[in-house]
């Protein structure tokens, strides 16, 4: 059963993203959203964990999202795929359960 | 495909009720059926017609009427939560001996069964929160 994980705290602020890929299962994507935008980051204290979360499941971050925070996209790690509402309700339709890490 | 649409977080307060809008919009446009989007917790205060935002600001709980009245959205508070924190439908004032009631158009107060429902009548539940 494939599972889509939410995640909308900053890594900075709490556990959420960490507790996530500590989860997550292989066949399994996570989607930053909010302040979960922060952990795209490249040269960042979590970039390492999300280079490493990449090599075992996609990693999308909502666009809206990274504009409202200005967080530069050239700035983001390769691998991590932007997606609008459309994109985020497609990727909720390709995915049998979907976890916010509320 | 059926979705039912969680929101648990007040309007104004960090991003939940705005995501749970932008998406319940993409929704929409995308052709899904919205079994409900059911208020819970601080998430009951989305439901006040009493919001008085300024003029350049979003109408967060008229935005959520507006959303019901052209798509036929039901909009759920639970009940528990609403009475705690003050929202009231008419039935709601009469039995608490309240003045008013201050339900948006388009909302309704009903019990948690109405979460327990969409999450089986629904292909996806999705969650907005703090």
């Amino acid at each position: 059963m494939s599972v889509l994980h939410i995640v909308n705290k900053s890594p900075y602020e709490r556990h959420s993203l960490d507790t996530c890929l500590r989860l997550a299962k292989p066949d399994s994507a996570i989607l930053l959203i909010e302040d979960g935008i922060y952990a795209v980051q490249q040269n960042s204290a979590t970039s390492s964990k999300m280079q490493q979360a990449l090599s075992n499941h996609p990693v999308y971050a909502l666009q809206p999202d990274l504009e409202a925070r200005g967080v530069n996209p050239d700035n983001m790690i390769d691998g991590i795929s932007l997606v609008d509402y459309d994109g985020f309700v497609k990727l909720t339709t390709e995915y049998d359960r979907l976890q916010s890490w509320l | 495909m059926k979705f039912a649409i969680l929101v648990n977080e007040g309007p104004y307060t960090h991003q939940a009720s705005d995501s749970a809008y932008h998406f319940t919009e993409a929704l929409l446009r995308a052709g899904h059926e919205i079994v409900r989007v059911f208020f819970y917790h601080d998430g009951v205060n989305n439901g006040t017609r009493l919001s008085v935002p300024p003029q350049d600001d979003r109408n967060i709980s008229e935005r959520w009427s507006a959303l019901a009245q052209q798509h036929d959205v039901e909009l759920i508070l639970c009940v528990a939560a609403a009475q705690r924190r003050g929202l009231l439908d008419d039935d709601e004032a009469k039995r608490a001996g309240k003045d008013s009631n201050n339900i948006a158009e388009g909302f309704q107060i009903s019990g948690l069964g109405q979460l327990i429902d969409a999450g089986i009548q629904a292909d996806r539940l999705i969650a907005f929160g703090d």
